[in-house]
């Protein structure tokens, strides 16, 4: 445990409502280099309360790493400047005494800032609704490993599923495309049996549901798999785009 | 019909229809160059104004060329496009730009590399084929080269442009097997390595015209 405290300058996000006009506000802190970049948050927000004023409205929920609720900008690189991690994973002692450091809520036409810090991401649950699944009969409970899949793909396909939807892809892109978060999605069922029967109908339906929300197109930059928590492949969207035109090509839905 | 312009106006419709174009102009650029080299046979001029008749007289050039012009509009109206699309999806930009920590400057820049190599094709088009095939200006297409690469102005504007062509082509080569799905741990190292060496081909291969007229090339 170090008892040097870090002096840090912040530069928050704050907008009172959808239609308000937000700006950067000046926070001046010291912190522990053990807090975590959440922990600040709260620090400042404990402070501002007692001075009577609005706390920073952010989102969290689990604290480590699996909700996918935290994603924050944080000097222009969702969920910050460390690889692999969420916003909640991130500790002060990655920063310098004196830093700047800009924090700005995800950007993009399909995620409205609601409050400060705070976005709506129900267009990535909208995706999902339309597809997310895999249907099965009621019944008797089936016998686990009853069907055999090989090791290899269970492990890409579970590590598609890694996924925690937090939408740092979308925030990274500058397209604002989604890409990286559907191909996540269509991938962990496409890979196994039980996804077969509807993979067809999945792919196209989630990528409808995609471009119905005002997400860009993907350029291939692929700045989402350098900025995404979990590692996701772009070999996931390879073969989101394989399993789009070949469901485009061979499914018998014309309309 | 509906479901295909529907699939094509999707945002992988969209990818797929640059990657398509951009691969065609691709293999056009190898063809093209190829045959310029006859530019470099020192002979006066003779190999590269028969090279020159002979696409001339080639049967079927209209239709040729007609599909090569609607391969270049295709993908320059479907960038325009995706380009005005995608900064509609951030409407509200971030203060701080880290982009040059996730992704390469070559993925960003597609854009304005597009745009000058658009430049460049319309001057590229007035000086050789208007000059050649429209105004009849000169039927000595050899001599029109020769002409045109003597000013240094218009020879390093010419060399610049490739240069950022090589950077067009440099990601947009493995972008589009990228798009087309093709991504394997196997060979996609092999197809970006690849791409490196067909943009540079195509960057020094072109540039090495007008340095050759300027600097090395004495008259006859
Ligand atoms: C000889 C000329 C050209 C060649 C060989 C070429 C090649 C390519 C290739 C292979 C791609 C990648 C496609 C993909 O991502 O799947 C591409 C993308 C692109 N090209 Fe070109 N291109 C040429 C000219 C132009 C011109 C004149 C423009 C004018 C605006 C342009 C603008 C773009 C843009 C903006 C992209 C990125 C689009 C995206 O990723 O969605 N290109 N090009
Ligand atoms: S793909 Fe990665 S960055 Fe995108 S939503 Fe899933 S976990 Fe987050
Ligand atoms: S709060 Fe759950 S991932 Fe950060």
């Amino acid at each position: 445990m170090s008892d040097v405290k870090l002096k840090l300058k912040l530069k928050i996000w704050r907008q009172p409502g959808s239609d308000a006009v937000g700006k950067l506000v000046d926070y001046d802190v010291e912190v522990s280099p053990d807090d975590s970049f959440l922990e600040m948050l709260d620090q400042i927000n404990e402070s501002l309360e007692k001075n009577n004023q609005e706390p920073i409205v952010f989102e969290s929920d689990c604290r480590e790493g699996i909700c996918g609720a935290c994603g924050l900008v944080i000097n222009g690189q969702p969920h910050g400047p460390v690889p692999r991690i969420t916003t909640c994973q991130l500790h002060m002692r990655h920063f310098k005494n004196g830093d700047t450091i800009y924090v700005e809520p995800f950007r993009a036409k399909a995620f409205p800032v609601l409050k400060d810090l705070l976005v709506d991401r129900t267009p990535l649950d909208k995706i999902l609704q339309v597809g997310g699944f895999v249907s099965i009969n009621t019944g008797g409970v089936p016998d686990a490993n009853e069907i055999p899949i090989a090791k290899d793909v269970a492990a890409q396909s579970f590590d598609a599923a890694a996924c925690i939807g937090c939408g740092a892809c979308v925030a990274s892109c500058k397209n604002a495309s989604a890409m990286l978060f559907v191909s996540a999605k269509v991938s962990q069922y496409a890979l196994l049996p039980q996804g077969q029967p509807e993979r067809q109908r999945r792919v196209e339906a989630m990528v409808k549901a995609m471009d119905e929300q005002g997400f860009g197109s993907c350029t291939n930059t692929y700045a989402c798999e350098a900025e995404c928590p979990k590692g996701i492949s772009i070999s996931n969207i390879a073969r989101l785009n394989r399993d789009f035109f070949s469901a485009k090509l061979k499914s018998k839905n014309v309309s | 019909m509906s479901w295909l312009l529907e699939s094509l106006n999707s945002s992988i419709g969209k990818k797929i229809l640059m990657a398509v174009t951009g691969i065609s102009l691709i293999l056009f650029l190898v063809g093209h160059l190829s045959g310029n080299m006859a530019l470099f046979a020192n002979d006066g001029g003779k190999s590269f104004n028969a090279y020159a008749e002979f696409l001339h007289h080639l049967p079927g050039l209209m239709v040729i060329e007609i599909i090569l012009a609607s391969v270049f509009l295709l993908h320059i109206l479907n960038a325009l496009r995706l380009w005005v699309e995608n900064k509609k999806a951030r409407p509200v930009k971030y203060a701080v730009n880290a982009s040059s920590k996730n992704s390469t400057i070559f993925s960003r820049t597609m854009v304005q590399t597009g745009s000058i190599i658009l430049i460049f094709l319309i001057v590229h088009l007035k000086n050789f084929w208007y000059e050649y095939v429209i105004l009849k200006s000169n039927d000595n297409l050899f001599e029109i080269v020769v002409e045109t690469f003597k000013d240094p102005v218009y020879s390093g504007l010419y060399i610049l442009a490739m240069i950022l062509l090589g950077f067009h082509l440099n990601h947009g080569f493995q972008s589009a097997f990228q798009t087309f799905g093709w991504n394997h741990k196997k060979y996609t190292p092999f197809i970006n390595f690849l791409g490196a060496i067909y943009s540079i081909a195509m960057a020094v291969g072109f540039a090495s015209m007008p340095i050759y007229f300027l600097f090395f090339y004495g008259g006859n």
